[in-house]
C-alpha cells in the first residue's frame, strides 16, 4: 500500500446516533462573554428541495477574536473559558439547522491587517463525498470591505455568505448547495 | 510576528470529486460552481479538538453495549492517524459508526429489512494515544442494501470521523474489509479514481492484533493533509 492521504467518502444518511447529541449545537453559556446570536438556516439541493439529512459543523473565535487552540498564539491573554468555538448540527426533516452563539470578534489575516467577523463553516450530507466549507459573514460590518476572503468573491455571490438579520440577535444563513444561485464554497 | 504553518492542497488524486454521477445522490446535491481557493490563516490552521460533551474512552468495545454480547463476527480494529509526513498524531477524536452483523443501522431512517440487535448501537468515540494509535473491537458490519441502481449493496464498511490538529484537516472516511466482492461494484468506494489511493480504504488483515479464541485483528492508518515545511508570517 503505497502511503498517502486516506481518501475522503460520504458521510451517509446514519451518522446521527454517533455524530449528533442535543446541546452540541449551543455554543454559548451564561458565563460566555460576547454578544449571544442564534443562527438559523435551511440547507436546499438543486431542486430547492430540503435536505434533511445533512450535517453543519462551526468553528469560530471568540468575542475578542481569539480561537481556543494552541496554535492562536493570543492564548493567554484572549482565552475565553466558557467557550471553545465548535458547534454541530444536523438537519431537520425540513432541512433547517439552528445555532446558538456568540458573534466573532476580529481575527487577523496573513497580510497584518485583520479578517472581518466570520464563523467558518463544514458541511456533510449523503451525496456529497467529500466536506464543503464556507465561511459565514454579518450584515453591516466595516472590515467587510477588506476582508480578504470576501474580496476574492464576484460581487452578485458575495451575498450568499452575509447572513441576512431577521430580528435582533438572530441570523439566517440558508445553504444552496447547487444553482445559478448557489452559495459559494471555499477550497481551503 | 508570529508564523504559521499552513497545510498543503488537498492531493486532488487521492481524493473523489463531489459530482460523480454514479452515485445517484450526487446529481442534485454536489456544486456547479467550483470552490473559490483561499489562503490559510489561523481560521483554517486552528480546529476543534474534542466535540464537548463527547465522553472519550481510552479503549473502546462495542461488542458489549447494554447487558449483553451483540451477536455477529467480532473484530478488533486498530491503527495510527498520522500527519502528511507519517508523523503519528496523538491526542486525536475519532468518531466510528455502522451497521450492526445483519447490515441494519441503530437509526429510525435505516428501513432494510433485517433485525436490529439490542446489544449493538453502532457508534462510539476514542481517542489517538500519545503514539497516535487506536483500537477498538466491534463487529464486523453486514452488508447492506440500498437504492442507488440495480441489486445496489453497500460493502461492509466503518464510517471514520476525524479531527485533524486544524480545520482544515477534518476527515470523514469509510474503511473496508479485504477480498469484498462488492468493492468492485460500489460507486462510493469507486468515486476514488486512482487504485492505490482506494487501496488505502481497505484495511488489512493483521494475525499480530488478531486475538486468539476472541477476535479477528484488522489495521487501518489513517493519514491527514499534510503541512507546509516553511511557515507563514502573519503579524500579531
Ligand atoms: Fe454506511
Amino acid at each position: 500500500m503505497k502511503f498517502g492521504p486516506t481518501p475522503w467518502q460520504t458521510v451517509g444518511p446514519f451518522f446521527g446516533p454517533a455524530l449528533v447529541a442535543p446541546g452540541l449545537d449551543v455554543l454559548a453559556d451564561s458565563h460566555t462573554r460576547g454578544q449571544r446570536i442564534f443562527i438559523e438556516g435551511q440547507v436546499l439541493d438543486g431542486d430547492r428541495s430540503p435536505v434533511p439529512d445533512a450535517l453543519i459543523e462551526i468553528w469560530q473565535a471568540n468575542a475578542v477574536g481569539c480561537y481556543d487552540h494552541p496554535e492562536d498564539p493570543r492564548q493567554d491573554k484572549a482565552l475565553d473559558p466558557a467557550f471553545h468555538g465548535f458547534g454541530r448540527a444536523g438537519t431537520d426533516k425540513s432541512g433547517c439547522f439552528r445555532f446558538a452563539t456568540i458573534k466573532p470578534g476580529p481575527v487577523p489575516g496573513v497580510d497584518g491587517g485583520l479578517q472581518a467577523p466570520h464563523i467558518n463553516v463544514s458541511l456533510f450530507a449523503r451525496g456529497l463525498l467529500r466536506r464543503l466549507t464556507t465561511r459565514i459573514y454579518f450584515p453591516y460590518e466595516e472590515l467587510n470591505a477588506s476582508d480578504p476572503v470576501l474580496k476574492l468573491l464576484p460581487e452578485p455571490r458575495r451575498a450568499s455568505l452575509i447572513v441576512k438579520q431577521v430580528a435582533k440577535g438572530r441570523f439566517r444563513f440558508d445553504i444552496l448547495l447547487q444553482g445559478d444561485d448557489e452559495t459559494v464554497f471555499l477550497e481551503i | 510576528m508570529a508564523s504559521l504553518v499552513g497545510y498543503q492542497p488537498e492531493d486532488e488524486a487521492s481524493h473523489p470529486p463531489n459530482a460523480y454521477p454514479d452515485y445517484v445522490s450526487t446529481r442534485k446535491r454536489a456544486p456547479v460552481h467550483p470552490p473559490i481557493r483561499i489562503a490559510h490563516t489561523l481560521s483554517e490552521i486552528t480546529g476543534p479538538r474534542l466535540v464537548r460533551g463527547a465522553s472519550v474512552l481510552e479503549s473502546l468495545d462495542l461488542t458489549r453495549g447494554s447487558g449483553g454480547e451483540a451477536l455477529g463476527e467480532r473484530v478488533i480494529i486498530s491503527g495510527r492517524v498520522l500527519d502528511g509526513n507519517g508523523r503519528p498524531i496523538p491526542n486525536i477524536l475519532l468518531e466510528i459508526w455502522q451497521a450492526n452483523a445483519a447490515g441494519r443501522y441503530a437509526h429510525e431512517e435505516d428501513r432494510h429489512d433485517a433485525p436490529l440487535d439490542p446489544h449493538f448501537s453502532g457508534a462510539g468515540c476514542l481517542l489517538s494515544d500519545a503514539q497516535g494509535r487506536y483500537r477498538f473491537v466491534t463487529i464486523r458490519p453486514g452488508a447492506y442494501p440500498w437504492a442507488n441502481h440495480y441489486n445496489a449493496w453497500r460493502p461492509s464498511h466503518i464510517h471514520f470521523s476525524v479531527f485533524g490538529p486544524g480545520f482544515a484537516s477534518r476527515l470523514i472516511t469509510q474503511m473496508y474489509f479485504p477480498g469484498d466482492p462488492l468493492l468492485a461494484l460500489d460507486p462510493i468506494f469507486n468515486s476514488v479514481s486512482a487504485p492505490e489511493a482506494r487501496d488505502r480504504l481497505i484495511a488489512a488483515f493483521d494475525v499480530e492484533t488478531t486475538i486468539p479464541e476472541r477476535a479477528l485483528g484488522y489495521r487501518f492508518d489513517i493519514v491527514l493533509r499534510g503541512r507546509n515545511a516553511t511557515p507563514m508570517e502573519t503579524s500579531r
